[in-house]
């Protein structure tokens, strides 16, 4: 136990003294929780938009006007034809174009159909995608629109009228913040809890000091806890300074219980670090820490469901974030936070990080060798 | 110097890597006390042999005991009552010197009276007051060598091993070192030192000197230029280590 204070004082005493370091730690949860979910943000606005009306009707400029009061477009060009409108594309002006065609609001009121084109810039295939299907939606909205004003002349309607609206569970409001927020602090408090722990103990291999520490009788589960209890204890000051900044800046706040927040994060920190353990004993130098760390951090953070949905990943891809912890983390977070999951709604998530610590930490103290 | 108590004694410790025979079948012993020099040219096995004897590298045969304790069962009690020094600088940077002197005192098990008491009297011998407080970093490497030595027979024990000890410092620092040493060997703590300067094997009571993984010679300094009728142990080391067929 006594061993076991002075390692941790000693480690305690680096760590501050090194201001760097302290800085990364605490200013860096706080910039990238501001930072990213703004930018990393994947609804998309002012989307340019060229019309060419050639109906000139009220219709035609109803829908016109859908189009640029519904915030998504941005009317950037006006063409008479088709063709002039295409130019507009290929000197990138535009995203999208439209085309209502000659009789469209005729053809509406006596077929009661009519129809036009839109045509979107392929190049940046989920603009595209995107536009096109708000596109939909606003043509969709506007078809409502002039059928509701036709019913409404009798002011009885014998014929029920049958509404379909569609809510968001969990996030009403389609907030992509509320989705991207927890991930990303499952991220910082992965990076820090994997990164310097890694990077610590090679360093001690780097100056030469881990050779005076196998040569005293410090033993190895010393040694091992006097490495990771500072940065567990680190990992989970990241999720506390990163949770008060989600609360004051998103006024995110688990509709689930924090405590069990924290429970899940004590046990994926124990893992994460007997894996920054584990990559600690290949390693000769901190170069090489860093590599291998890197590695593993964009595999992990890639196939974490953080930007790429799981769901939409590959089958094979799907079975890799079985096996990836940060997936789990990333998962938890989200449901604790958004849906207020429970304990038993946990257990298989639980269960399956716990697995992970005990692999990690036995593989790794199994390959930590107090001889050479 | 007693020549009753033996404190490191190995019978035929060898070590292998693959075909690589690193040292061969080394005997030797070693008293209570003794300033014991161990040499050789670069790759003769010096470093090797030593690693096996501080318990940090496993022998592939062969016998030894260290201050009382058997090399392969008692690694644990071994590390207790030695002291190492290695050649690359191996105390925190980071930390104060006082700070160094806490940690490694309480790794080693003195209590807390102990570190403040040896610690005070380290830094009176030094003569660091003004400096005590300061990183250990910002020393010039002669202190820092100084120190290293100090705190590494801070838990008094029955033998320190130093491996090239004075690597880069300047002929004042080295003299200053060696009165470290011979006070350290008054107080019955055994010295076992490598070294590549011929003037500081001089002042060891034996040496041993290791070719190509074997201990080639082993006696007194006065001895050994007395047998291969030399001038000085640079004689002596230059006639031996050309006989070596291991390059660095």
């Amino acid at each position: 136990m006594r061993t076991l204070f002075f390692l941790l004082r000693k480690e305690f005493l680096q760590i501050f003294r090194d201001k760097l370091i302290l800085r990364v730690i605490f200013v860096m949860p706080i910039i990238q929780l501001i930072v990213l979910p703004n930018a990393a943000n994947f609804e998309m606005k002012n989307i340019s938009l060229s019309v060419v009306d050639r109906d000139h009707s009220e219709y035609s400029r109803k829908l016109i006007n859908k189009f640029t009061s519904s915030g998504y477009f941005r009317l950037t060009d006006v063409s008479s034809t088709y063709e002039k409108a295409l130019e507009s594309i290929e000197k990138d002006k535009a995203d999208l174009i439209i085309e209502i065609p000659q009789g469209f609001e005729r053809d509406l009121i006596r077929e009661n159909q009519s129809k036009m084109m839109i045509s979107a810039n392929a190049i940046n295939g989920q603009t595209s995608g995107l536009a096109v299907s708000y596109s939909n939606a606003i043509i969709k909205d506007f078809n409502n629109d002039i059928r509701v004003e036709w019913i409404q002349q009798p002011r009885l309607n014998p014929f029920p009228v049958i509404e379909i609206t569609s809510s968001n569970w969990f996030n009403p409001k389609m907030n992509y913040k509320y989705f991207i927020v927890p991930g990303v602090l499952a991220l910082l408090v992965t990076l820090v809890g994997f990164l310097l722990t890694s990077l610590n103990i090679v360093k001690e291999k780097e100056m030469g000091t881990i050779e005076q520490l196998n040569v005293s009788p410090i033993k190895k589960y010393q040694f091992i806890l006097g490495k990771l209890i500072p940065f567990w204890i680190l990992g989970l000051v990241v999720l506390t300074i990163g949770s008060m900044v989600s609360l004051i800046f998103y006024g995110i706040f688990p509709s689930g219980s924090f405590f069990l927040i924290y429970l899940f994060a004590a046990i994926y920190l124990i893992a994460l670090l007997g894996f920054g353990l584990l990559t600690s004993t290949f390693a000769e130098t901190q170069q090489q820490a860093m590599f291998i760390s890197y590695f593993f951090m964009m595999t992990f953070i890639l196939l974490g469901g953080l930007f790429a949905p799981i769901e939409n990943m590959p089958d094979w891809a799907r079975y890799l974030t079985y096996i990836n912890p940060v997936s789990y983390f990333i998962d938890v977070m989200r449901m604790i936070i958004l849906k207020g999951s429970g304990m038993a709604d946990l257990l298989k998530h639980f269960g399956i990080i716990s697995l992970f610590a005990v692999v990690f930490n036995v593989t790794a103290i199994l390959h930590y060798k107090k001889t050479i | 110097m007693n020549k009753n108590e033996i404190v490191i004694k190995t019978d035929k410790l060898t070590k292998k890597f693959g075909d690589f025979v690193a040292a061969n079948e080394i005997t030797f012993e070693v008293y209570k006390g003794e300033i014991f020099g161990f040499l050789g040219a670069n790759g003769a096995g010096k470093t090797t042999a030593m690693k096996m004897l501080i318990g940090i590298s496993k022998p592939s045969f062969g016998k030894a005991n260290i201050a009382g304790f058997d090399i392969y069962k008692e690694t644990e009690k071994i590390k207790k009552s030695i002291g190492y020094m290695s050649q690359k600088f191996s105390l925190y940077e980071d930390l104060t010197i006082r700070e160094n002197i806490q940690f490694f005192g309480g790794v080693y098990g003195l209590n807390d009276n102990e570190i403040v008491s040896a610690g005070n009297k380290l830094i009176d011998k030094l003569g660091l007051h003004d400096e005590a407080d300061k990183l250990v970093g910002s020393l010039p490497l002669g202190w820092k060598q100084k120190l290293s030595f100090s705190i590494a027979i801070l838990h008094n024990p029955k033998i320190v091993f130093l491996d090239e000890p004075t690597g880069g410092v300047d002929p004042i620092t080295r003299r200053q070192f060696w009165d470290m040493i011979y006070e350290a060997a008054d107080n019955g703590i055994t010295v076992f030192v490598t070294t590549h300067y011929m003037d500081e094997a001089e002042y060891c009571h034996r040496v041993s000197i290791m070719v190509d993984g074997v201990i080639k010679a082993l006696d007194s300094p006065e001895q050994l230029k007395k047998h291969y009728n030399a001038e000085s142990m640079d004689e002596v080391f230059l006639m031996l280590a050309r006989s070596a067929k291991r390059g660095e």
